[in-house]
């Protein structure tokens, strides 16, 4: 203990948290800076805006005119690259942090101070450790697996928004192009299946394939339901459809967005290989499944995209179904009258869109803490169960979904008093099962919380 | 041998035979099967063993009776009190030697603790073999509370070698029952706690449920025991029908496997008999807690251990079914034959025709049901 007191070990533990502090605030800042910044200053009004008036020159005219927009388009690149590799390293911290908590043990605590740092010395020590492909495996198939999956994964973000004006690009076939790019996670996941050359790599990439492939099918219907009441495909105009109370929420607005937005939440945990659904991987049974056989930095792709799945998967559930970045009680117009009418948009402007940010930000890590909750609270369901609850549930499911909303939208979505009390209806009714949870939580732990012993002294 | 078990395993080109283990997550130890499969599901499992042969048999010949007792607790490290137990009953019978009643009562509050550490251990690894995580490490945490106990009392954690030729090695330590007891307090409620976090889960409940049912006769003609001959509904424990030490003082119930949640005899059932046994030794460690009589901890017991020629069995309800000790003396120092037979081991014979058709991650929920402990499978 004297030890631990002494002067020199308190400036030492005084300098980690310093170090940890400025990592954890600083990079979150400068990531989420970056993407208030740039995202909507690398817009094509706004860079033609900058060449004509900052530059002086005719943007349709002048030659360079594209490289500037490639420029731009590199920014952008970068940003989003940055946003989703630390956003999987810090998930990662999380996640263990709150599987200690849930197992009762602590989790992470040695690098920095929580410690938060400790996803950083994983990274690190992945980095340098051997590059090793076994000597059976398909060497050229081996080492471009991993590519696929990143690739995959960050192309993604090219349509994720994150705020009003807070988006890569946004796409008319926005959610359509989420989808597909997700895809291809699992063409790489395949590919490490066949190419590592062992049995359980095997199991690991047919099982991946099989589920993630039939998974995407109620998925994909079930992103129907909240694109027939939006009439659109772009991720921000399924955004600007919906309202920032709860009752404007796509999922309050009729029951069956009630049911697609659970369907399509458990489609996404079976996508992103997630417990109940990570038979893939599975430990107990495939060792490592389609990972087995890798090692170094290719392991570490595979987790970066793991974890970065995290916020893919409630990203896109937030924008489908809770509403997006939508602040309560700001509507489209408070956006167009903050922004003025000069070139670049007034400081209202952008206090808007860091709430927006927020908001959205705010809404995604809470399903990240769902998706990490579930993790480690299920077993695992077995593959043909897998199978049976998707062809047999979930895709009739997500078809029903789809026709009650379309005679919704026909019979009933276009009265607004209707829409407004099915809307206060089901957000209450959501409200009573959250305090039903909480109560059953706080039951659960005081029934033990009386017995509990201490034993520390013993 | 390697080529015999491969004989067996009829291979053509639709098949694939997939070594699973010895270094595997779910094999419990150095434990192989060599799996038939035909995509997820498997034509048939035939377990390898040997891996973990140490000759402990062969070592019982050689160390003399009660340099033997060491031993004894590798050969089941999980729960190594029974192993103690067994073979101290055996050389008793060979030495004809009455057990005080204190050290019969310490005996059976050491043991049934150990029983309940032991399948805190089986249930937890279940929970994590059907790909729960969390409930193993909340069993591995009540499983330290139960070391920290017999700790206090012997001194080890894990290879407890407190059973001694004639008694025990010490006496329980003051305060020691009041510690039990406190923990015995919250223990029961954590048993409740435990359906809440994972033995009523819907989930779980379809993996096992149904999942490798063992039929009563199976289970008797294959020579199944303990919680897994009372899983598949056979009302057979030794504590009750062929009691031994202390346990006619007790009352207890015997849990068996009704069909909980499927048919009897599943996976389910083998899994949930455990649980509710861990209740049933809490029941026992208070009786014996309670009546624990004084008196003298150990027989007199002659500085050189040298029993009359001849040979004795001794039966114990371990927490892996029925463990058996078979001595042989020669009337010297040394044992002329140990033999231990083990209930793991007897469990590994069923899993090739139970494996029949199941899916990989079923057996994996079938080696776990069954609670396999490879050291003690090879010894």
């Amino acid at each position: 203990m004297a030890q631990n007191d002494s002067p020199s070990r308190k400036r030492g533990s005084r300098l980690v948290l310093a170090i940890t502090v400025a990592i954890a605030v600083g990079l979150p800042a400068a990531l989420f800076g970056a993407v208030l910044v740039l995202l909507p200053l690398t817009q094509r009004p706004m860079m033609d805006a900058f060449i004509r008036e900052q530059l002086g020159r005719d943007p349709a005219t002048w030659s360079p005119t594209q490289l500037v927009y490639a420029g731009a388009m590199l920014l952008v690149g970068l940003v989003v690259f940055g946003f989703a590799s630390i956003a999987g390293g810090i998930f990662s911290w999380y996640e263990r942090r709150v599987a200690g908590r849930i197992q009762s043990r602590i989790g992470p605590n040695r690098v920095g101070a929580g410690g938060f740092l400790q996803w950083i010395a994983d990274a690190v020590k992945l980095l340098f450790k051997e590059d090793l492909v076994p000597a059976e495996a398909d060497s050229v198939l081996f080492r471009a697996a991993p590519y696929f999956v990143v690739t995959g994964f960050l192309l993604a973000f090219v349509a994720m928004p994150f705020g009003e004006s807070l988006v890569a690009a946004d796409l008319g076939v926005g959610i359509f192009f989420v989808s597909s790019v997700t895809a291809l996670i699992v063409v790489g996941i395949l590919i490490s299946g066949w190419a590592s050359n062992s049995k359980w790599a095997l199991f690991g990439g047919m099982r991946s394939a099989a589920q993630v492939i039939s998974y995407e099918i109620p998925a994909g219907i079930a992103i129907m339901t909240p694109v027939l009441m939006a009439g659109t495909l772009s991720m921000q105009g399924i955004i600007r459809a919906q309202g920032g109370f709860p009752w404007e929420w796509f999922i309050f607005r009729n029951p069956a967005a009630f049911v697609a937005a659970f369907i399509f939440f458990t489609s996404q945990l079976a996508e992103g290989n997630r417990t109940p659904f990570d038979l893939p991987e599975a430990e107990s049974e495939l060792v490592a499944g389609y990972l087995s056989e890798y090692s170094g930095f290719r392991f570490a792709l595979y987790f970066l995209v793991e974890w970065g799945n995290l916020w893919v998967m409630s990203a896109v559930s937030v924008t489908l179904f809770l509403g997006g970045w939508q602040i309560p009680g700001v509507g489209e117009a408070a956006y167009a009258a903050a922004r003025g009418a000069g070139t670049f948009p007034a400081a209202a402007w952008w206090a808007l869109q860091v709430g927006s940010l927020a908001v959205f930000v705010l809404k995604t890590l809470t399903l990240v803490n769902v998706i990490i909750w579930i993790r480690w609270t299920l077993p695992r369901v077995r593959v043909d169960q897998m199978m049976n609850l998707c062809w047999k549930y979930l895709v009739p499911g997500a078809f029903a979904c789809f026709v009650f909303t379309l005679a919704w939208q026909i019979l009933v979505g276009r009265v607004p008093a209707v829409d407004l009390a099915t809307g206060i209806l089901l957000s209450a009714g959501a409200a009573v099962l959250l305090v039903l949870f909480a109560k059953q939580t706080r039951d659960n732990i005081r029934a033990v919380a009386g017995t509990k012993i201490d034993l520390s002294n013993w | 041998m390697e080529k015999l078990i491969l004989r067996r395993v009829d291979r053509n080109n639709e098949e694939m035979l997939l070594n699973f283990g010895p270094q595997h997550p779910s094999t419990h130890g150095v434990l192989n099967f060599l799996v038939e499969t035909d995509g997820e599901v498997m034509k048939k499992a035939i377990p390898d063993i040997g891996y973990l042969h140490r000759s402990l048999e062969k070592i019982g010949e050689m160390v003399g009776y009660p340099g033997f007792m060491p031993y004894t607790d590798r050969i089941d490290y999980v729960a190594a009190m029974f192993a103690n137990e067994g073979y101290a009953l055996a050389v008793e019978k060979l030495l004809k030697l009455a057990v005080p009643k204190r050290a019969q009562y310490l005996r059976a509050i050491s043991c049934e603790l150990c029983r309940i550490a032991s399948h805190l251990v089986s249930v937890g690894t279940m929970a994590t073999d059907i790909g729960a995580v969390t409930p193993l490490l909340h069993a591995i945490r009540e499983r330290e509370a139960v070391n920290d106990l017999i700790e206090a009392l012997c001194g080890a954690r894990l290879t407890y070698n407190y059973h001694r030729i004639g008694g025990v090695a010490y006496d329980a330590p003051t305060g020691w029952k009041d510690k039990v007891l406190a923990f015995l307090d919250h223990f029961d409620s954590l048993i409740q706690e435990w359906d809440r976090l994972i033995s009523f889960n819907e989930v779980y409940i379809k993996r096992l449920a149904n999942v490798a049912v063992i039929t009563r006769e199976d289970a008797v003609s294959y020579g199944l025991v303990g919680p897994n001959l009372r899983g598949s509904g056979m009302d057979w424990d030794l504590r009750r029908d062929l009691p031994y030490g202390a346990y006619p003082d007790f009352k207890f119930d015997v849990p068996v496997g009704r069909g909980f949640r499927g048919v009897s005899g599943d996976a389910f059932d083998r899994y949930y008999v455990r649980v509710l046994e861990m209740a049933e030794s809490s029941r026992i460690v208070r009786q014996a807690l309670e009546k624990l009589p004084e008196g003298e901890i150990a027989a007199k017991v002659p500085r050189k251990v040298k029993p009359e020629p001849g040979e004795a069995i001794s039966r114990v309800e371990s927490a892996r079914g029925e463990m058996a000790y078979y001595v042989v003396s020669d009337g010297t120092e040394r044992a002329y034959r140990v033999r231990a037979r083990t209930g793991s081991f007897l469990a590994m014979g069923i899993i090739e025709k139970i494996s029949r058709g199941l899916m990989i991650a079923d057996l994996v929920a079938l080696i776990a049901s069954l609670d396999v402990v490879a050291p003690e499978t090879d010894r």
